[in-house]
């Protein structure tokens, strides 16, 4: 099916082309006529994004907590203030020391304590150590989330920014959720689109009786392939500007990067997905099948990859799944690039496992689809 | 071109999927510029052997050479050489006449500058101008029938590929259809029909009879059905019902069949006066009807051809 560029001739070459373009026209005219399918590309998009961006808030605020300050200084009394004025936690008691703070963490009377203990200022000054003591309710990761990013708050008038925190004050000071959510929900839209619409248009030609007809005609399985998927790439990357074009818009979500990186970017992540997709339809029979499959392999990459949950909370088990989904590479691109203004070189560790993605499911639906006329 | 070019030769060509045999050591030879049909029931291995022929379906054992390609390895340069038309209509149905027919002809390569006339003569030749502008899925089974078959020939090719083509069609497009196949027979183009309609069957050059992946019999049907192998007894009675039951089970009738008023029974070759065995046993039976030897049609040459299998391959069994 790949045959080497040497061993086609030019005219054959051509011919191929010929065939593949024939396919992408003839594909993107029913696309035009199927109202219902061209209202769900704009449609879905502009859905999605108005939800994540007005409705859902995936932030926690407002966690209760209690101090415990054993130094009580004007310093250790500005962090606690800090910690409130973040509006991550909302100190409701004060305890007398470590032990309460643990009796009211098992109580459930708090998710949170936060411990100062009397050497605070020696600490500060030695730098070597850590400050203070957060005591965290576990059990619900998004607490852990937040704790995190107590502990990496500065201190009040220091201005070393330390680096983790930095990620977060700096580029999303008011931990508003479309900054956050929109980088990512460019890929939750690719992934839905490619992988979906790609499967459905093969498995609907089966379904037609199309299939039947082409493969008595000199189109190959490649060419049909390739001729199937072109027009939902210019699709996958209409829908791209539109979402990057609506949240500037609306949500004032910045593009702190170069617009041409976050294409690339998309493109790498279209390939992956469109694999994904040529996988899907051989196995499905029916148009329906294949909206079931898709499905299945929808909810991973939604819960895996960072999008509803920060990455870093998740079991390691569970990261190690999550860096196989290309959705997750995406996540991190997407947000390198629209909200660190970070470019494509810098992002290369994130591209790799995509194209082995990529290749890996290429040839399991090449293999697939030729068994399929046998 | 002599009569004796050949389109197609097979030898030995088997396919089995799993435990089933689906072609079964089929031996052919089919001329060129001749409608060839292939007359089977439904699962006799007529779609499985036409695959095999185009290079659709690799071979279990055996060996197709078509229009001087050897199947399945030229496979791909052989399709530029067929028209294919499905069983079940499979043009796009939310593309219109044109648009599909352009689409197969660039397909097809055939050269930018000439597929708006191919098309055009199509449309003319295929009785479809009129309807050039409409959705595919619009037409009627005559007119979708036709734009299958403009499809199939726009690239001219040498071997056209009918897999029961008339099977949704009233018998006027019937005719009509047979007509353009007839004359493209004429033109140099081999046609392969597979159907099971014995008026169908009978319209061709040269026929094939399969049965369960079997080639049971072959040649012209007018020569088939005047070697047939047993003899054709017509009965007229008005009393059909009673006239079957007392014959069928009579040693020596292998059936019966009833066409309106009359019955077509089909008697052993080695019974010496058959129209005196089927009035015997009226008589015994007590059932009034006029019986005579008749020439037999195509359906009882497939009914013979038929049970020789069915009894072969019960000896087979118990060998």
């Amino acid at each position: 099916m790949w045959l080497p560029r040497d061993s086609i001739p030019n005219k054959a070459k051509k011919t191929m082309l010929r065939r593949l373009l024939a396919i992408a026209f003839k594909e993107i005219r029913q696309l035009k006529r199927d109202r219902l399918t061209f209202g769900m590309i704009v449609g879905v998009p502009l859905l999605q994004i108005l939800l994540f961006g007005y409705a859902i808030d995936l932030d926690v605020r407002n966690v209760n907590a209690a101090v415990a300050d054993h130094a009580n200084t004007s310093l250790s009394r500005q962090v606690v203030a800090a910690a409130e004025a973040s509006q991550v936690v909302n100190v409701t008691r004060a305890a007398s020391g470590p032990e309460e703070l643990e009796q009211l963490l098992n109580e459930g009377r708090i998710e949170v304590g936060i411990y100062i203990p009397a050497d605070f200022e020696r600490r500060v000054i030695d730098g070597n150590r850590p400050v203070g003591q957060l005591l965290i309710n576990g059990s619900d990761p998004t607490v852990e989330g937040i704790a995190r990013r107590l502990a990496e708050m500065p201190l009040p008038g220091q201005s070393q920014p330390m680096p983790l925190f930095a990620a977060r004050t700096y580029y999303n000071p008011e931990n508003r959720s479309p900054v956050n959510i929109v980088p990512a929900l460019i890929g939750v839209i690719l992934h839905m689109t490619m992988v979906l619409f790609t499967a459905i248009a093969i498995v609907r030609e089966r379904e037609r009786g199309n299939l039947e007809l082409l493969i008595t005609t000199p189109v190959s399985p490649a060419e049909l392939m390739l001729g199937k998927i072109i027009p939902y790439i210019i699709i996958g990357l209409i829908q791209v500007t539109l979402i990057v074009w609506v949240s500037q818009w609306l949500f004032d979500v910045p593009v702190r990067g170069q617009l041409l990186d976050l294409y690339l970017v998309s493109w790498f992540f279209i390939m992956a997905s469109l694999a994904l997709g040529l996988t899907v339809s051989t196995f499905a029979q029916t148009q329906f099948q294949a909206i079931q499959l898709t499905v299945f392999t929808f909810l991973p990459s939604i819960l895996l990859s960072g999008f509803m949950f920060p990455f870093e909370g998740m079991p390691r088990l569970a990261q190690w799944l999550g860096e196989l989904i290309p959705l997750t590479h995406f996540v991190r691109m997407s947000r390198g690039v629209l909200l660190r203004g970070a470019d494509i070189v810098e992002l290369h560790r994130d591209i790799w496992p995509l194209l082995i993605f990529f290749f890996v499911f290429l040839v399991i639906a090449t293999l697939r689809f030729k068994k399929r006329l046998d | 071109m002599s009569e004796e070019d050949i389109a197609i030769k097979a030898s030995g060509l088997t396919k089995q999927f799993g435990d089933l045999t689906a072609v079964d050591d089929v031996d052919l030879e089919i001329p060129e510029a001749k409608i060839y049909g292939f007359l089977g029931p439904n699962g006799s291995g007529k779609s499985t052997l036409i695959r095999m022929l185009c290079g659709l379906l690799t071979p279990s054992a055996g060996e197709v050479e078509v229009l001087g390609l050897r199947v399945p390895g030229q496979a791909e340069e052989l399709k530029r050489s067929i028209g294919y038309m499905t069983q079940k209509f499979s043009l796009y149905e939310d593309l219109t006449v044109t648009e599909n027919l352009r689409f197969l002809g660039t397909v097809y390569n055939i050269p930018r500058s000439e597929i708006k006339q191919r098309v055009n003569d199509a449309l003319e030749e295929y009785w479809l101008t009129e309807q050039r502008s409409q959705f595919a899925g619009t037409l009627s089974g005559g007119q979708k029938q036709r734009l299958a078959l403009a499809g199939a020939t726009l690239h001219r090719p040498r071997l056209l590929i009918l897999d029961e083509p008339t099977s949704a069609v009233d018998p006027q497009s019937r005719r009509d259809f047979w007509d353009i196949l007839f004359s493209l027979a004429e033109q140099d183009t081999t046609v392969l029909v597979s159907s099971h309609y014995m008026d169908e069957a009978e319209r061709c050059h040269n026929l094939a009879i399969l049965d369960r992946g079997r080639l049971v019999a072959q040649g012209r049907p007018r020569d088939l059905v005047r070697d047939i192998n047993a003899g054709v007894i017509e009965i007229m009675t008005s009393s059909p019902r009673a006239a079957r039951d007392c014959l069928e089970g009579t040693d020596g009738i292998h059936s019966v069949a009833q066409l309106g008023t009359r019955l077509h029974a089909i008697v052993a070759k080695d019974i010496e006066d058959p129209a005196k065995l089927v009035r015997e046993q009226l008589e015994e039976a007590d059932v009034e009807g006029e019986v005579e030897k008749v020439t037999a049609n195509l359906e009882d040459v497939f009914v013979v051809a038929t049970r020789l299998n069915s009894e072969q391959s019960e000896e087979d069994h118990a060998a």
